[in-house]
Formats: C-alpha cells, sequence, structure tokens
C-alpha cells in the first residue's frame, strides 16, 4: 500500500505549470512536423532540448498539434530512456555501466558518486546541481571506465579521481 | 589543377569518439599552428581520419607516407613533432608504441595489432578524411554502385550477393543475399531498405567506428541494397548516444546528393534512392528488427511475432530490407572483386571477415578485424597482447547481453557463427569482452540479468518476469542468501525464458546465466555452500581477514584504506578492524599479494 501512495504522491507532483506564453514557442515545432505523425521521436527531442524535459503539458500540446492520441505520445516519452518528465539538474551524470566499463570498475565510480551527491541513479539532486543516469555502453570501450558530465567525456577514469571531477561542475 | 604542390607529408591525426576525448582536436589546432610558425604547411598536412580502432592509445596519429605510428600524442608534442620529424627526418622515439618489456615498434604494419589483422570493413580505417567524400572515391568508393548499375540486373546482384556467402553482422547471421531475394520477390510498392545502427550490445562499437570513418560505405551499400529488392528510399537507424555519427552520416548523404550518386536518376541510370537518418531515443530493444521498424514509425519500440517477416511485411507494412552496419559495408568490396574472393577467406559455414571489438582485461583495448575462423586465442594473445598485471586469463564474454561466457580451457575454439553457438556463446555483434581472474562470473551473471530486466520492452511475460525473479535469486546469491537447488531453479527458469519469449532478447537474455553455470559452477557453489566469493567482488562474501604466511607487511593496505580500518605498523603483519570497514574493497585491489580474503 506504501508503495502505490508513493507513487501516486509522485504522479500529483507532476502536473506543474508552463506558462502560455512558453508553451506557444511549441508551434514551431508542431509546424515541423505536422501531419507526419512518424516523426514524433524528432519533435520530442525538439521539445525536450527547447524545455529541458517533457512535462503533461508539453506532450499533451504535440499531441493535439500532431494529431496522437496524447496516452501514445505519454507511452513514447515513457518508453525511451532519452526522455525525461521531470525537470533535470544543471549538469547530467552519464556514467556508464556497460560490460566494458563494468568489468573495469565503473560500479565503484558510482558508489562513491552515490556517497557524494546523496542521489541514486535515475534521481536529481535537490540543489538542482546533478542528475544522475547510469548509461548502457557510450561506445567508449577503449576508455572504459567512461562517464558524461553533460557534453564531457571523462575516461580512463580511477575511482580515486571521482570527487575531484564532479568538484570542477558547479 | 591547382598551382600548388602537394604536401610530401600526411599526419593522419584519429578523430573517433575515443581520441577526441582524449584531445585529438587540441591536438590538430596545435600542429597546425607550429607547422604554420615555421612556415611548413604546404609541405605537410594533418588529416583527420575516422575511428582506428586503436582507442586506448588515444590520440593516435599515423605519419605518411613512411608509415610510422604514434600513439598518446598531446599538443605540447606538437613542437617536438615537427622539429624532429618534419624538419630533420628523425622519429620522435618517447610517442612511439611500446608494450610492456618490449622494444619499441616504430611502423604501423609492424605493431601485432594492426599487423595480423585483415580489413575489410575497415579498408579505409585511417587512410581517409572521414569527412571527404573526395576521399571515399579515391578508394574505389561508388565504384561497386557505379558497376551495378551500368553492368548488373538487380537479379545478378542478388546471386553475386548469394554466392559470397555473406551473413548478416548484427547478430542472427541471416545470408544477406537470401534475405534480399525474399524481399525482391514482394510486388507492393513502396520498398524500404533500412540499415540498423542501433548497436545496443554493451562493449560493442565497431558499427560506431565504420559510421563515424567511413559513412559513405554504407550508403553504397544501401543503394546497391536499393536497387537490388526494388526501394528508393532508405532509413539508417542510429542511436542517440552517437551523436558524432548521426553529424558524419548526415554530411556524407548531402555530399552524396551534390555529386548525384544519391537522389532521383543517379548516374543518368533511371535509378532514385534517398536517405534518411533516423536518430534513436534510448532503447536496447529496438536493435530488433519489428522494434526498429515500430520506432521508425514513431511508436514504442516493441517486437512483434514473425511472421510475417519485415521483407513481406515491415515498415508501414511495406516489404522491409534490413541489415546492419557491418553487412552494407562489406557490400562493396564483393561486387568489385567478386563472391569468388569473398568466399575464400573464412570457414566453410562463414565467409569473409568479422569486426571484434576487444574490451575489458586485455592489453591493447580496440577494434580488431580478422577472417573467420581465427581462434579466439589468437584474437586475445597475438592481437590483443593479452592479459595485463600479470594476471590469468578466465573468461571472454561474446555476443553482449544475449550471449555466453568463453572458458579459459576453450581458448582455442575458432570464431565462426557456428562453433560460437556450440560453445554456448554466439556470435552477436562482435563484442568480446576479456575477463582475468579478478572477475566473479556470478556476479557477472547477475550484470547481465539486470541489464535485461531494464531493457526488457515488457510485452511478453517470460522475459518481463522470469527475468526478475532471476534477478532476485542471482542477487540473494551474491549477497549471501543463497540456498541449495537455486542453481537447479535458475537453470529451469532460464530454460523457460529462452523457449517461450517472444523475441530475440528475450529468447536469449538467460544465456549468461546458464553458460556460466555451465562453465563456473564451482563459484556459484562457493557463493551458496562456503558463504564465499573466490573472485573476492561480492562484497557481502568476503572475510576481510589478511592472511598471515601471504601478508608481506608492506602497508600499502593501511595507506590506501579511506576508512582508517587498516592497524599496520612496520615489518607488521597487518589486520583489519572489522568495526571500521565499509567493504568498499580498496585495500584487496591494492595488496599485490592476494593476501586478504
Amino acid at each position: 500500500m506504501k508503495e502505490r501512495d508513493d507513487i501516486l504522491k509522485r504522479k500529483v507532483q507532476k502536473v506543474e505549470v508552463v506558462p502560455p506564453e512558453e508553451l506557444a514557442k511549441l508551434d514551431e515545432i508542431i509546424d515541423r512536423y505536422e501531419g507526419r505523425p512518424s516523426y514524433l521521436i524528432p519533435a520530442l527531442k525538439d521539445a525536450q532540448e527547447m524545455f529541458g524535459y517533457l512535462p503533461m503539458e508539453v506532450q499533451r500540446k504535440l499531441a493535439s498539434g500532431l494529431n496522437i492520441p496524447s496516452s501514445h505520445v505519454y507511452g513514447v516519452v515513457t518508453f525511451y530512456s532519452f526522455f525525461t518528465i521531470e525537470p533535470r539538474g544543471r549538469h547530467t551524470l552519464r556514467l556508464c555501466l556497460g560490460t566494458a566499463c563494468y568489468v573495469k570498475g565503473s560500479k565503484d565510480i558510482l558508489d562513491i558518486i552515490v556517497k557524494e551527491v546523496g542521489i541514486n541513479v535515475g534521481e536529481t539532486s535537490e540543489d538542482g546541481r546533478f542528475s544522475l543516469e547510469a548509461v548502457r555502453c557510450l561506445g567508449a570501450c577503449g576508455l572504459a571506465p567512461v562517464m558524461l558530465i553533460g557534453e564531457d567525456t571523462h575516461g580512463n577514469m580511477d575511482p580515486k579521481d571521482t570527487t575531484k571531477i564532479l568538484e570542477g561542475y558547479q | 589543377m591547382s598551382a600548388k604542390p602537394l604536401p610530401r607529408m600526411q599526419f593522419m591525426l584519429c578523430a573517433g569518439t575515443g581520441c577526441i576525448a582524449s584531445g585529438s582536436l587540441d591536438l590538430k589546432t596545435a600542429m597546425e599552428r607550429e607547422l604554420k610558425k615555421r612556415n611548413l604547411q604546404d609541405e605537410a598536412v594533418v588529416v583527420m581520419t575516422g575511428c582506428n580502432g586503436f582507442c586506448a592509445m588515444g590520440p593516435i596519429m599515423a605519419v605518411y607516407p613512411d608509415g610510422i605510428f604514434y600513439n598518446q600524442v598531446k599538443p605540447e608534442h606538437a613542437p617536438l613533432i615537427v622539429e624532429e620529424h618534419v624538419l630533420k627526418g628523425r622519429v620522435v622515439p618517447q610517442l612511439l608504441f611500446k608494450e610492456e618489456g618490449k622494444d619499441q615498434i616504430p611502423l604501423m604494419k609492424d605493431i601485432g595489432f594492426f599487423g595480423l589483422q585483415r580489413v575489410i570493413v575497415l579498408r579505409n580505417r585511417g587512410l581517409i578524411d572521414a569527412e571527404s567524400i573526395d576521399d571515399y572515391i579515391a578508394r574505389d568508393g561508388y565504384a561497386a554502385l557505379g558497376k551495378v548499375l551500368q553492368e548488373m540486373s538487380p537479379e545478378d546482384v542478388i546471386e553475386e550477393i548469394k554466392k559470397s556467402g555473406l551473413r548478416g553482422r548484427g547478430g542472427g547471421g541471416f545470408p544477406t543475399g537470401l534475405k534480399w531475394e525474399e524481399c525482391r520477390k514482394y510486388s507492393s510498392f513502396p520498398k524500404y531498405t533500412v540499415c540498423n545502427g542501433d548497436e545496443g550490445d554493451p562493449g560493442a562499437f565497431m558499427d560506431r567506428s565504420v559510421m563515424e570513418g567511413d559513412p559513405h560505405s554504407v550508403l553504397e551499400g544501401m543503394a546497391i541494397s536499393g536497387y537490388a529488392i526494388g526501394a528508393e528510399k532508405g532509413f539508417i537507424y542510429v542511436r542517440a548516444e552517437y551523436p558524432l555519427a548521426i553529424a558524419r552520416l548526415q554530411k556524407a548523404i548531402d555530399d552524396a546528393k551534390d555529386y548525384g550518386l544519391l537522389g532521383a536518376n543517379i548516374l543518368d541510370k533511371g535509378f532514385d534512392f534517398d536517405i534518411e537518418i533516423y536518430p534513436g531515443a534510448g532503447a536496447f530493444v529496438c536493435g530488433e528488427s519489428t522494434a526498429l521498424m515500430y520506432s521508425i514509425e514513431g511508436k514504442r519500440g516493441m517486437p512483434r511475432i514473425k511472421p510475417p517477416r519485415s521483407a513481406e511485411a515491415g515498415l508501414w507494412n511495406q516489404p522491409t530490407n534490413l541489415n546492419n552496419v557491418e553487412t552494407f559495408a562489406n557490400i562493396n568490396p564483393i561486387i568489385l572483386n567478386g563472391s569468388d574472393w569473398f568466399s575464400s577467406i573464412g570457414t566453410e559455414g562463414s565467409k569473409g571477415t568479422k569486426v571484434f571489438a576487444l574490451t575489458g582485461a586485455v592489453t591493447n583495448v580496440g577494434l580488431v578485424e580478422v577472417p573467420m575462423g581465427t581462434s579466439l586465442k589468437q584474437l586475445i594473445f597475438d592481437i590483443g597482447g593479452g592479459i595485463p598485471k600479470k594476471r590469468k586469463f578466465k573468461a571472454a564474454q561474446m555476443g553482449g547481453p544475449s550471449g555466453g561466457c568463453i572458458p579459459a580451457d576453450m581458448v582455442d575454439v575458432a570464431i565462426d557463427y557456428e562453433s560460437l553457438i556450440e560453445a554456448g556463446a554466439m556470435m552477436g555483434s562482435g563484442g568480446v569482452v576479456v575477463m582475468d581472474n579478478s572477475t566473479c562470473m556470478v556476479d557477472t551473471a547477475r550484470f547481465f540479468v539486470d541489464f535485461c530486466v531494464d531493457e526488457s520492452c515488457g510485452k511478453c511475460i517470460p522475459c518481463r518476469e522470469g527475468l526478475k525473479v532471476m534477478l532476485e535469486k542471482l542477487t540473494d546469491i551474491v549477497e549471501g542468501r543463497g540456498e541449495e537447488g537455486d542453481v537447479e531453479f535458475l537453470m529451469e527458469l532460464g530454460q523457460h525464458i529462452n523457449d517461450t519469449s517472444h523475441c530475440g532478447l528475450g529468447k536469449s537474455a538467460a544465456s549468461p546465466v546458464l553458460s556460466t553455470i555451465r562453465y563456473f559452477r564451482h563459484e556459484y557453489d562457493a557463493h551458496i555452500r562456503e558463504k564465499h566469493c573466490p573472485a573476492l567482488v561480492c562484497p557481502s562474501l568476503i572475510d576481510f581477514v589478511v592472511m598471515e604466511e601471504k601478508c608481506k607487511k608492506c602497508g600499502l593496505c593501511y595507506r590506501n584504506c579511506p576508512s582508517d580500518a587498516i592497524i599496520w605498523e612496520k615489518k607488521q603483519v597487518a589486520r583489519i578492524d572489522t568495526t571500521k570497514c565499509t567493504r568498499c574493497r580498496t585495500c584487496i585491489q591494492n595488496c599485490k599479494f592476494g593476501a586478504i580474503r
């Protein structure tokens, strides 16, 4: 029961208000993809780039603009790991937990981040500084273990250096 | 013709994702500044090539015409290189490749990693500017498309590919020629040809390398397949994690259109073909053919039951041919050199070469292309340079989350489709993750099941629920709650999941568990019966006790412990204060004598 209540509570929090003038920016994206429902994923990508995340209003407006059921849009948004319904921190940590990185100790790095920043995978720190994501292979296995912070790649990471690297991102 | 003399020296600098992350763009700027400073900009040029596959030693740079190979070059080395190499004609020794305990090797072709490979797919690596269509054409690029349009009927093309024995490089190994023939058969139009660039297997990055380093070879292969099956439109589905590949492919498509090699009426032969990139959004299951097509249609990527096959009803229910990046890159050489040439390479059932991503506990991490039938031993020890840190080879995980582990005593196995399946693994996309004796096989199996639980699309029950139960059981075992009978339970459940799941992901999701049980049963037993992790990986199953007879009293554990839990004085055996110990395993990683259990 408690678990269910928690989930419900989280759902309620997700309803956020995006000002109408902000929402109007979506028209440009809708114009670009109108009449082409198969371009939903690129359209969502553009929208996420614009807002940083995909709140319900954005999804609903895109749905009506592209003439797709909003349930379908929600289904797609929650299916793909690239999309997020909640706002992200200023820096997104993408730690690779692919096989090559795992074998070379990326789990130790994960433990340090969880301890230092105080967030688990999929969460955002309260000060809005970091969001933590575990990704499955960035295709840079030659540099294992690898972590992306925003657009910066940190390769051949030593767990000991983790704290120092994080300090560079305020 | 320009009056400017051709430069006498080329610096081929790698600009793949790996080398860019290691700073190759800064190196380019530094080199060019230095050349200009000495007024040598017409004498020597810096060319940005695609991924060379030797990412661990990046940034790497080969100098032609002499073929000298430099690795781990930093921007601050630029003045030295220009001074020594360009002006005085001397090699810079400290930047040469060197294996532990051996001499430096100046020439690229003498380095085991490169010299022992046979390149077909990666034929242009390190030799062309990845963003230049002229460079690609100079290396026989688009000659195959020209030949096909000029001299061959679609049936001829299909026959040639069938005779070559080329099989799909994405995992299944289905004969490419048969796939094309099947798709040609259906008379419903429009048809599509799709390139699967959703390289999701962790530890595999050959498709990324091809798309970044030689994008035109993929486009050419797609255009030829479009001609063969009768399609006028192609899609490349690229995963979102590969932004550089998307950018390079887009530039390649634009250039090819400018040259009249894509678009309407190609080479005036009345053949229209256009290609569009569709970036993925992060879902492993979209590597499955039907899921990938749903994704291009803007839907959730959930596989459907086959038949009908995609060749009959694929994208928007139209006949669709889907091949992997590496498969398409093989088409140009097959058409130009003939099917006999291609089928003379490899083994009876597996023709040609295969690109492998050698990663994990191996000295030379990188991409290697070898003929089918090469043994795992050659791959890991001759090309890969063996296991670093004087550790022992324990197993190689092949085929990603769908594959299996091949143990050390089977290292002589020949790598082809059939032998690998017999050994309990599979070719997959070609990821080879090497593991040494510091890897726990139970923990590894748990890792893969965790991966598949995350990536299961949730459509069918065996995969969605069965894997969760497996994960719980494996978590119990690595955390010390394992019971007698757990292994038998895992085997039974795993077999059920493999037998009854819906798509390729579920059908093979239990393979890593089954194959580790098959070869490393003793490790499972040690976890369950002795509550001990032999590889000292699972923190709950380590005693954290120093073995007095093995301790050399060096104090390394004492100096490295982050929680001051080690009691040590000079010439004394160390002890661990278990009340302070946080089980972080730093001491185990630092002890050179294996004295902590």
